[in-house]
């Protein structure tokens, strides 16, 4: 299943080789990645999203927590969160059909953020499904490049991230 | 029995690991090399393994004619990590090595993994070209830490002066603390000629992300004693992480007390007293019948500071099939990796052993342990003797006889080293360890060429005992150069080549699994050893006639300095019994070859 991942790392070079590493070395996949310093700039906060089921979830989060360098780690799947993935999306627009490109924009609520001749750049922030239909929509009128963020995450309320439970259970 | 007398790191630390530091800030102004000389000092390291080259000179510099810290030229970088290797196993202590930078930091890596996976405290540091030139491909660059990361605890690459205090004693923390493991600072050349004042070494250093956790759960410990009454078969499986933690004597107790069978890894060999009724001997790919049968069948399996290693499981869904399994260990990621487990009881073997104990009631399974003596007797190991020819398992058994008898004499302990092969399987077979730390060889990577360069680190480390380094006609040529630290040192270590003419563990998979076809493994006469160790000026001799061996191996250990001993033993003889790769433990191959003993194993079903 997909999980989402929260990572607070020390804010130093070679972390993110570190986390990438133990996952490549241990088979284990990551389908989105985005890293950033928090509100405490000597702390990076990485949010991952990997496929793993539920005794792979357990090696993995026990394997980063072995990483000197990984101060705290939370599985968010579970909790209320936001996300959000943030794209542009270059479009090809001819002014026969750049109307109708913009009014597609706008039920998304998403934005042009540059406008040329022959192109439209389209700035859309939601979550994966709401990227991916911008996606759909933009298609038939010829996307000409796409950059997509990772994932970033954040659990709702006045509660932070949860600390995984480090303490073993009885099985 | 724990190693040697109150060293020079015993004085610099209080019982709780923490350097006694060195004092007030100095105004000294200091250059990095002497920063690290500090460091070193105040950690009480009494001796460094190491190997100069551009990128270290002003570090050597610093420690020309430094008398509080001994250095040991080896011969080649891999002597000095292997060197750093056997001085920790020997003693639990840190050991320490320095390389330079690009091949010198290289030629660590093979060692670095070797004590990565047997979880042996060291602290590795490399030269490395100044920071302004890190990224060119400047002359001897190698991206050290980003090579080691896999195969470190944890590495550090210096880029301020300042940081050296902290970073150093960041380092011996994590390689001495939780699960030890192996440590790399690399340090940049200008990092190592700057300058600071108002040094201090810290006595703590904050880790926020470094927590070990060291005292068990008190439902899990409950839990387990639970188990541990209710269990009618029970095992008791011991690994390394028990003499990591020096917890034989708490195994012992707790042993003793619920009559709990015990086996133990390759690494576990010394926590246990080879001549108690309840010990079992090594389970796995060259188990005892007994170990590997017992583990099959109980129903409740105590594993402590072990990694159900595959070597040891075989398939793992028959490993223990019908067993409950507590797991003591000091890493959480090691619970449920391979197997899984029902009790999960994270801490240090002896703090948990400590914690356990009150609460388990002594008891005993009569059937069962009528069962294991069974097996124990009629399925004993042992090994036919002829009269032209050396066995390899005699020489083995022959130097444990002679080796009791030194002790004896001279009050001498005796420890072993090894290599990997046949020569290394057997003497876990065949050679009574009686202490921890007493058998100290490659486990988890198989490295050969440690054995020589271990011994010269153990030596160092324990200048009063015995030490042999048994090895093959195939590894020592894998680091023989050591054989000038042994001259140079004047270092008393006794090596004996079990020379059976073969990369003989290699012939015997071909043997086994690729119908006798022995490519590449055939060493024939190899070279002249009796040369090679007369050329450093080291006193040898060569026997192949079972009649000459005893008188060989007393000359052997009692010979006041080094000497080596080139064994002939019989070229084509296999270490049974052999569990394939991949197969089930109770499945061994040999067991009639091993034994003597032809039926199969009556099985004792569970009575639930
Ligand atoms: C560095 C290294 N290379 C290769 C191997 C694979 N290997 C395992 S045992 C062995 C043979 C060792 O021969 P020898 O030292 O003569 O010991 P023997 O098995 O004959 O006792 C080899 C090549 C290894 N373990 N380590
Ligand atoms: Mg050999």
């Amino acid at each position: 299943m997909k999980r989402t991942l929260s990572i607070l790392v020390e804010n130093q070079s070679g972390v993110l080789a570190r986390v990438a590493g133990l996952f490549s070395r241990r088979g284990f996949n990551i389908e989105s990645l985005s890293v950033a310093p928090t509100e405490d700039p000597t702390l990076s906060r990485i949010t991952l999203v990997t496929l793993v089921d539920e005794k792979e979830l357990e090696q993995l989060t026990k394997q980063l927590h072995k990483l000197v360098d990984v101060v705290k780690i939370s599985d968010i799947t579970e909790d209320d969160h936001i996300e959000r993935e943030l794209a542009l999306i270059k479009v090809a627009a001819q002014p026969s059909n750049r109307q109708e490109i913009l009014q597609v924009v706008d039920i998304f609520r998403a934005r042009v953020v540059d406008v040329s001749e022959r192109s439209v750049v389209v700035e859309v922030t939601g979550d994966q499904a709401k990227v991916d239909a911008m996606e759909q929509l933009l298609r038939p009128y010829g996307i000409r490049e796409m950059v997509r963020t990772g994932k970033v995450a954040m659990v709702r309320g006045a509660r932070t991230a949860p600390q995984v439970v480090r303490e073993e259970r009885a099985g | 029995m724990e190693a040697a007398a109150a060293s020079a790191w015993d004085e610099r630390h209080q019982p709780n690991g923490q350097p006694v530091g060195a004092g007030s800030p100095t105004t000294e102004t200091l250059t990095g090399a002497d920063v690290l000389v500090r460091c070193l000092e105040a950690e009480g390291v009494e001796v460094i393994f190491g190997y100069p080259g551009g990128a270290v000179l002003p570090i050597y510099d610093a420690i020309y004619n430094h008398s509080s810290l001994r250095h040991i030229l080896v011969r080649h970088e891999a002597g000095a990590v292997h060197a750093a290797d056997g001085y920790a196993r020997a003693t639990g202590r840190p050991g320490v090595c320095l390389a330079t930078s690009g091949p010198g930091a290289t030629n660590l890596v093979t060692g670095l993994a070797t004590a990565y996976m047997d979880s042996i405290p060291l602290v590795a540091f490399t030269g490395n070209v100044a920071t302004s030139l890190i990224g060119r491909d400047a002359f001897q660059e190698a991206d050290i830490t980003g090579i080691t990361m896999p195969i470190t605890k944890h590495n550090f690459l210096v880029q301020r002066v300042e940081d050296l205090p902290h970073i150093i004693r960041a380092a011996f923390t994590l390689a001495t603390t939780g699960r030890p493991g192996p440590v790399l600072v690399d340090l940049p050349k200008d990092v190592v000629t700057a300058t600071m004042t108002g040094f201090r070494y810290p006595a703590r250093v904050r880790l926020r992300g470094y927590k070990p956790t060291l005292h068990g759960h008190p439902r899990q410990l409950e839990a387990a004693a639970r188990e541990i009454a209710q269990a009618k078969q029970p095992v008791l499986y011991l690994g390394g992480g028990v003499i990591a933690a020096g917890a034989a004597q708490e195994v012992l107790a707790l042993a003793e007390r619920a009559q709990l069978p015990t086996t133990s890894t390759l690494m576990g060999l010394g926590a246990f007293p080879p001549d108690h009724p309840l010990w079992l001997g090594m389970l796995g790919m060259h188990g005892t019948p007994a170990a590997n049968w017992a583990v099959t069948h109980c129903d409740l399996l105590i594993a402590v500071g072990a990694r159900f290693d595959d070597r040891v499981t075989g398939r793992t869904d028959r490993f223990a099939p019908r067993a409950r399994i507590i797991h003591i260990d000091i890493d959480p990621a090691e619970i449920g990796k391979n197997v899984e487990v029902h009790v999960p009881i994270v801490g240090d073997a002896k703090k948990v052993l400590q914690a356990l104990l009150p609460l388990v009631e002594p008891k005993e399974e009569p059937a069962w342990l009528a069962q294991i003596a069974a097996w124990k007797s009629q399925y004993r190991l042992r090994y036919q003797t002829r009269s032209d020819e050396i066995m390899p398992q005699e020489l083995v058994d022959r130097l444990a006889a002679k080796a009791e008898e030194h002790e004896a004499a001279t009050g001498r302990e005796v420890v072993l080293t090894a290599d990997v092969g046949q020569h290394q399987m057997w003497a876990a077979q065949f050679y009574p360890f009686r202490r921890p730390r007493s058998y100290i060889n490659s486990g988890g990577l198989g490295t050969m060429g440690f054995g020589l360069p271990a011994a010269i680190g153990v030596q160092v480390a324990r200048p009063e005992a015995t030490v042999v380094c048994l090895t093959g006609d195939g590894s020592i040529q894998m680091n023989i150069q050591e054989l000038d630290v042994v001259r140079s040192q004047r270092l008393p270590v006794k090596v004996i080549i079990m020379n059976n003419r073969y990369l003989g563990m290699v012939r015997q998979w071909q043997e086994l699994f690729y119908g006798r076809r022995y490519s590449h493994s055939a060493l024939e006469e190899g070279p002249d050893f009796i040369l090679l160790a007369q050329a450093y000026g080291i006193p040898a001799a060569r026997v192949d006639r079972p009649s000459q061996l005893d008188a060989a191996l007393e000359e052997a250990l009692n010979h006041p300095g080094p000497y080596l001993l080139d064994v002939r033993v019989r070229p084509e003889e296999n270490c049974w019994p052999m569990v394939p790769a991949g197969g089930a433990i109770d499945e061994m191959l040999g067991v009639e070859e091993a034994t003597g003993a032809g039926q199969p194993a009556p099985v004792q079903e569970v009575r639930t």
